[in-house]
């Protein structure tokens, strides 16, 4: 598979505040994004994982290092905009990326900033809508829906740039639990049917347990690296740097500290259930 | 409570008057202030009004909500008319009363300068009645478009005009927020006079222009990542274009503005 977004020995300064020194968000990030992955980005706050998500679109730019998009390096002003339609951004609060106070003029936004011609805007705006299952919503007013539909409208106006790679910032943070099923089964969909490369950043480790790959950051840099199955068994290295496993992982845990052999990389409500039926059973 | 502020209300319809091109309806309007500055006597008065009675009949717009549209404006009317009415000097008084006199002319003037402001009033209501901010920004900016030449940013305009409308909803729902949660803390925006109720609106209005700050750059940077880069190279997914309705009203506008100024020139 050929790489999607490449960082090169990547850091990041936030220049002083008032108070103090400059801040390393990020101090040397080497690693690759693969084309048509899923990828979940982990951390507690602070950890650089919004910052290493922002310098994929080239929001923010390294202060050191570099950062390839299918090999254009974000430091070129000449592809920025090239850079931006490849790579989509959705943000945390869907109140405050919603341009337009008709749900079709804001997903046209962004074709309309290409200068695609209107027939083609028609159409990509129906395709993007109907990808993340909100074309009924086509003529409403954006403020009057709930957060998950608001949520799929700004998702839905990233698809319509049609681009290789979305990077959901923390885009599920401020949902309720119905919004984050919505919005997460909808970038499922979007991964799967239409191979577009995600990267997902998140502090719910539950909205890890499907995808191809987890990268959990931790002071600026990348703590672990792996499939779903081979970070949440590292229990004790997640919890040190403050995270907690998800639910399942958790009780498989417990369950062992209290002498069950059971395994740890049951992942799924199903599979940890099975896990637990095993081992009781062979007791 | 706050929900109730109507700022360019719009009713939804399906009529001609909803129909119109935004670009035609601000032409119409234009033209019928300059109508309604040349007319002159109680025949063109009378024409103007005619007109407006057939659009909003036209429109499906109640009158009511029309002359709702007066309430805010009902002192500057009340002022005029008084102002008017007794400080116009005459040749021939009809009341005179200590230093408040009331001359033939004043009452002439009193009523045509009331009747001015109430008919421009509901005339530019039933144009932002019945057709959307949207609509009517594009529209701005289409006619606008050609002083662009002359450096003037219509693009940038028309984007924070529609920026603006986009965020007054969710601006008003921040307030009503911050004010319940102001409430909830003990805070009092009832009692007091003046001075003080306004002074209560401090720990309401800066928490509002902060996150109003914060709102913005978030704004921008997600515009930016949807390939924002300015009014250039611009497509549309809704392009306007003229219709023949576009031209017959137009055209019904400019003979009628012709009408009333040549009317005009008689006195009437």
């Amino acid at each position: 598979m050929s790489t999607m977004i490449e960082t090169k020995e990547l850091r990041f300064l936030y220049p002083a505040g008032e108070d103090g020194e400059p801040v390393f968000a990020l101090k040397g990030v080497n690693t690759a994004i693969e084309k048509g992955s899923f990828t979940v980005i982990l951390g507690h706050n602070g950890s650089g994982k919004s910052t290493l998500a922002k310098t994929f679109n080239a929001v923010l730019l390294p202060s050191g290092g570099k950062v390839y998009v299918e090999g254009m390096d974000t430091l070129d002003e000449k592809v920025l905009l090239a850079i931006r339609q490849r790579v989509g951004m959705v943000f945390q609060n869907p109140d405050n990326q919603i341009v337009a106070n008709v749900v079709e003029e804001d997903v046209a936004f962004a074709p309309e900033n290409l200068g695609v011609p209107t027939e083609e805007i028609r159409r990509r705006v129906d395709d993007a809508l109907r990808s993340v299952d909100m074309y009924d919503f086509v003529t409403h007013a954006p403020h009057l829906l709930s957060g998950g539909q608001k949520q799929r409208i700004a998702i839905a106006g990233v698809i319509a740039m049609e681009p290789a790679c979305i990077v959901l910032d923390e885009a599920t943070a401020m949902l309720d639990p119905v919004g984050r099923q919505e919005v997460l089964s909808a970038i499922r969909r979007l991964n799967r049917e239409k191979g577009i490369t995600v990267v997902l950043i998140t502090h719910h480790m539950n909205e890890a347990e499907d995808a191809d790959r987890v990268i959990v950051m931790d002071e600026g840099r990348v703590a672990m690296d792996g499939t779903p199955r081979e970070v949440f068994a590292q229990i004790e290295a997640l919890r040190s740097m403050g995270l907690t496993a998800p639910d399942t992982v958790d009780l498989l845990d417990r369950l062992r500290q209290n002498g069950v052999a059971v395994p740890l990389d049951a992942l799924t409500v199903e599979e940890c259930a099975d896990a637990i039926v095993k081992a009781m059973a062979g007791k | 409570m706050l929900k109730d502020i109507t700022l360019g209300q719009y009713f939804p319809g399906n009529t001609v008057a909803h129909k119109l091109d935004p670009r035609t309806k601000i032409l119409l309007v234009v033209l019928y202030i300059v109508a309604l500055f040349s007319a002159k006597g109680v025949v063109t008065y009378a024409i103007i009004a005619a007109c407006l009675a057939a659009c909003v009949r036209v429109s499906n717009v109640g009158i009511k909500q029309l002359v709702r549209g007066l309430k805010p404006v009902l002192f500057i009317i009340l002022f005029t008319g008084i102002l008017n009415l007794f400080f116009t000097p005459g040749e021939r008084y009809l009341v005179e009363w200590g230093i408040l006199r009331i001359s033939d002319t004043g009452l002439r003037n009193a009523v045509f300068m009331v009747l001015r402001i109430m008919l421009l009033i509901m005339g530019t209501f039933l144009m932002t009645y019945t057709t959307s901010p949207i609509s009517l920004t594009d529209g701005l900016e289409r006619l606008l478009n050609g002083l662009k030449k002359l450096r003037v940013p219509v693009h940038e305009l028309a984007m924070m005009m529609s920026i603006a409308l986009r965020f007054i909803p969710t601006l008003i729902e921040e307030t009503d927020k911050i004010m319940s949660a102001q409430k909830a803390r003990g805070a009092d925006f009832e009692s007091g006079n003046l001075i003080q109720k306004a002074r209560a609106l401090i720990p309401i209005l800066v928490p509002l222009f902060i996150s109003a700050f914060r709102r913005a750059d978030e704004l921008a940077t997600a515009m930016e990542c949807r390939c924002y880069h300015g009014g250039e190279g611009r497509t549309k997914l809704h392009v306007l274009k003229y219709e023949r309705r576009d031209y017959t009203a137009l055209t019904i506008g400019a003979v009628i503005l012709i009408a009333v100024i040549v009317l005009a020139r008689f006195g009437l």
